[in-house]
C-alpha cells in the first residue's frame, strides 16, 4: 500500500464521502454511464427515488486508485451510505431484490414514491477535481 | 494470457477455506457464486472482500470485471 504522507486527492475523496450521505462513484455520469454495472446501480437507485451524490472516476486515474486504497475494494461503482461502503454493483443488486436497500438509504417505499422531485433537479454531482 | 473460469474456481476454492465456486465468464468478465463456511457471520462486504482478495491486482486488471454472489453455507439464497 502506498504510504500516509500528504494525500490531497486521497483526503479530498474521504472528504466527499464524509459530506454526503449517499455517493456514488462510478465509471460515466448517471446521466451517461460508461459501465454496465455503473448504469445499473444508478438504476437502481433512480427507481428507489434516492438523492445521491456521483462522482465520475474516469477522468483521472488517480482516483479510482486512490478510492480502492481508502476503500479496500477493487471494483466500481462503489456506494457508500453514510461514510460506509456498501458495495458494488452486486451487493447493490442483491441488497435491492430483498428489499435491505431501501432501508438502508432510509426511503420507507420503494419504487415509485409520491411526491419524489424530478429526478436530477437537485441531485448535485460533484466532481473531484473541483475540490483540489 | 486471459483467466478462465476454471483457472478462477480452483483459486477461489484454494484460497477460501471450504468454498466452493461456479464460475463462469468469457475470459474477460466472469460470474462467482461461491458459498463457503468461512463466510458465517460476515458482512456481504466482507465476504466479497475474501473473494477479491484471492486475486488481488487482478480484479480490473487481467480479470477485467468479476461479479461475485456469496452465500453462506447454510443460507438460502434471497430472492
Amino acid at each position: 500500500m502506498s504510504d500516509q504522507a500528504a494525500n490531497p486527492l486521497r483526503d479530498a475523496i474521504q472528504e466527499a464521502i464524509d459530506e454526503n450521505p449517499v455517493i456514488l462513484f462510478m465509471k460515466g455520469t448517471p446521466e451517461a454511464p460508461a459501465c454496465g454495472f455503473s448504469a445499473r446501480t444508478v438504476a437502481i437507485l433512480q427507481s428507489l427515488g434516492a438523492r445521491f451524490a456521483a462522482v465520475d472516476i474516469l477522468p483521472d486515474p488517480r482516483i479510482r486508485q486512490e478510492l480502492s486504497a481508502l476503500s479496500e475494494w477493487p471494483t466500481i461503482p462503489q456506494l457508500f451510505v453514510d461514510g460506509e461502503l456498501v458495495g458494488g454493483c452486486d451487493i447493490v443488486s442483491e441488497m435491492y431484490q430483498s428489499g435491505e436497500l431501501a432501508h438502508t438509504l432510509g426511503i420507507d417505499a420503494p419504487a415509485h414514491a409520491d411526491e419524489t422531485p424530478a429526478p436530477g433537479s437537485d441531485q448535485a454531482p460533484l466532481t473531484i477535481e473541483n475540490r483540489l | 494470457m486471459s483467466a478462465t473460469p476454471e483457472e478462477l474456481k480452483e483459486r477461489i476454492e484454494a484460497g477460501i477455506p471450504g468454498a466452493v465456486a461456479e464460475v463462469t465468464g468469457d475470459g474477460h468478465h466472469f460470474n462467482a457464486v461461491v458459498s463457503a463456511p468461512a463466510f458465517n457471520g460476515l458482512t456481504r462486504i466482507a465476504q466479497h472482500r475474501l473473494v477479491y482478495d484471492v486475486f488481488g491486482a487482478e480484479v480490473g486488471d487481467r480479470i477485467h470485471a468479476l461479479s461475485i454472489h456469496t452465500k453462506t453455507a447454510e443460507a438460502e439464497e434471497i430472492r
